[in-house]
């Protein structure tokens, strides 16, 4: 058995140890937000975040991720509560096919956990191994800026 | 009391003279300074000479920083004496060499001396730029007088004492300077063509690739006594280049060029670490001087059945950390299930790496059972591999592979390496493997 924590819940899973952690996220925890792009890590469509680290979730064996705990999008915000991150690609309307967005979301996530308030520089550096093919990383970069300026603000006033 | 005083005051005469003799041989005189940059040429042959020269040199890879401007210089030297930046060698009258004429140019590139007269350290290649004609390096500075002048002050040395005194340099010079054009080769000259002749002075000078394939000794100089012989370079192996390393396919020629000009070599691997921009920059260079360039480094090779280069497979099986696997067979389908290192593979590699994967059967990528860096005797480059991945060329996507230092632990990648190493290899396994990747992920992640 194969036993992964996943937004917080556990599960243990009868599958291969050589099973993509995507594969097990979508067909068996139905967890469908993260995207099977190339397969190869070449596009960020399948990026989680794994013990704060963003990675992609096609490349990662479910025998490798051990106890460290797992974030995918569904993790992050509701419909009705989105998190300042979902909220800001809505703002901006950074999604044209969306194919890409979970994927983005959940890489700026994790810099954002790590330093709320980061710059468009580290941003775009940090953004760099996810690729969108409609070609909005204008919009994806100007709403995580927006998020990061958000949740800088929080930090703030705490 | 008298023989005392005399004693002192002969010792205090001694080493006044020391100094002053020290002192005069580290004095250089200050050339003139242009009182403006001199015009651009317009002369485009000459131009296009320069920027060949430029990139057989790469100057860039180490005066350019990961988003500056070109030649502007400030990327750090982690050396073992400190760290040193490189500098500004765009035509800037304040910053760069724009007052440099080019009597200063040739005393910097042959003597390592810099216009105002101190001395330039080592990690600038002059020892090697020493070879280089006058008609090189007047091609050469007229394409960087052409280039655009950028405002970009040096940024201060970090050298240990007693190597941030600049004088000292004096006396590494007079130890391992050689200046001036390349001796006659003690080779026959029978093997002295005229491609071999041309070869040998861009790998001796421009290219100076023993700059980082040469071991140094305790100052930073090459052992002049095992040239080529392999060193340590920004975390990575440079290997050996004589001879080249021992894989299941011997190195040719067309490997060679190949390899120097795309960064593939379709029967070893492809270039990653410090030699991916020194084989994207060869990617611009005319064919016949990489050509040249590989017929040198053959004719270094020793001939084939010579005897097997010192430590290859000369690990014997049971003193090493042997794998649970069998080291020599692809494991049975129903036992992968147990073996950690089988399972990863199958998950993190095999999608790239795997025997039907589309990145092996298109685009001429080898098998992991050719790759220089599974064969190799350390497992350093592989690890770097594993950790940081090989970053995008351009649009070429043949040397890409992503990182895993946050997919994969520790344990993991030893698993993982173990598993790759006893699979596709005929070699014994690495010893050490634990201790090397945890050395390996504390470099690379300083944090």
């Amino acid at each position: 058995m194969i036993n992964l924590t996943v937004n917080g819940v556990d599960h243990a899973l009868d599958i291969d140890p050589s099973m993509p952690l995507l594969y097990a996220l979508r067909n068996h925890l139905k967890l469908n937000g993260a995207k099977y792009g190339c397969g190869l890590g070449q596009c960020g469509a399948c990026t989680v975040i794994v013990d704060k680290r963003p990675v992609f979730s096609c490349l990662m064996p479910v025998s490798a991720v051990g106890k460290r705990p797992v974030r995918t999008i569904e993790g992050l915000g509701t419909v009705d509560k989105p998190a300042p991150i979902q909220q800001a690609f809505m703002e901006k309307q950074s999604a044209q096919c969306g194919y890409c967005i979970a994927g983005m979301v959940m890489r700026a996530q994790a810099l954002l956990d790590e330093r709320p308030g980061a710059t468009e520089t580290e941003i775009r550096e940090h953004m760099q191994p996810n690729l969108c093919r409609c070609g909005t990383h204008m919009r994806i970069v100007s709403a995580i800026v927006q998020a990061s300026q958000t949740l800088a603000g929080k930090g703030a006033s705490q | 009391m008298m023989n005392t005083k005399k004693w002192i005051a002969t010792l205090v005469g001694v080493a006044v003279v020391a100094l002053c003799a020290a002192y005069a041989y580290a004095w250089q005189p200050s050339i003139e300074a242009l009182p403006s940059p001199p015009a651009p040429s317009t002369d485009t042959a000459l131009l296009a000479q320069g920027a060949r020269i430029a990139r057989q040199g790469d100057c860039m890879v180490c005066h350019t920083t990961a988003n500056g401007k070109p030649f502007a210089g400030g990327l750090p030297l982690n050396t073992p004496f400190g760290t040193l930046y490189s500098t500004n060698i765009t035509p800037d009258m304040n910053t760069g060499i724009g007052s440099w004429p080019l009597e200063a140019f040739t005393r910097a590139m042959r003597s390592g001396v810099a216009r105002d007269g101190h001395l330039l350290y080592p990690a600038f290649p002059y020892p090697h730029f020493t070879r280089m004609t006058d008609e090189d390096l007047g091609a050469l500075y007229a394409y960087l007088m052409a280039r655009t002048p950028v405002d970009a002050p040096a940024h201060a040395n970090a050298l240990r004492f007693p190597l941030n005194i600049r004088p000292l340099v004096a006396g590494w010079n007079m130890l391992f300077l050689e200046r001036g054009a390349l001796p006659a080769a003690a080779a026959p000259a029978t093997a002295q063509s005229e491609e071999w002749l041309r070869g040998r002075y861009l790998v001796e000078g421009a290219a100076h690739c023993a700059a980082c394939h040469t071991p140094m000794n305790s100052f930073g100089a090459e052992k002049h006594d095992k040239p080529f012989a392999g060193n340590l370079i920004d975390g990575w192996d440079a290997p050996s280049l004589n001879p080249l390393s021992r894989s299941p396919t011997p190195w040719t020629q067309e490997q060679l060029v190949s390899y120097l000009r795309t960064g593939l070599a379709s029967e070893h691997g492809a270039a990653a670490g410090p030699m991916l921009p020194v084989t994207q920059h060869l990617a611009e260079v005319p064919e016949a001087d990489v050509q040249a360039i590989a017929t040198y480094i053959m004719a270094m090779q020793p001939a084939p059945g010579a005897q097997p280069p010192a430590g290859a497979e000369s690990l014997p099986v049971a003193a090493t950390d042997a794998p649970a696997t069998s080291a020599t067979s692809v494991l049975p389908a129903d036992k992968q299930r147990v073996d950690p290192g089988a399972a990863l593979f199958a998950g993190s590699c095999a999608g790239c790496h795997g025997a039907a994967a589309p990145m092996r059967t298109i685009g001429d990528r080898p098998s992991l059972g050719l790759s220089t860096a599974v064969n190799a005797d350390s497992p350093r480059n592989a690890i770097q591999l594993v950790l940081g991945g090989n970053p995008w060329g351009g649009s070429n996507s043949a040397h890409y592979m992503p990182p895993f230092a946050d997919a994969l632990s520790e344990e993991q990648i030893v698993d993982v390496l173990r598993y790759v190493r006893g699979n596709f290899t005929q070699r014994s396994p690495w010893p050490d493997l634990p201790k090397e990747v945890a050395n390996i992920r504390k470099e690379a992640q300083p944090k």
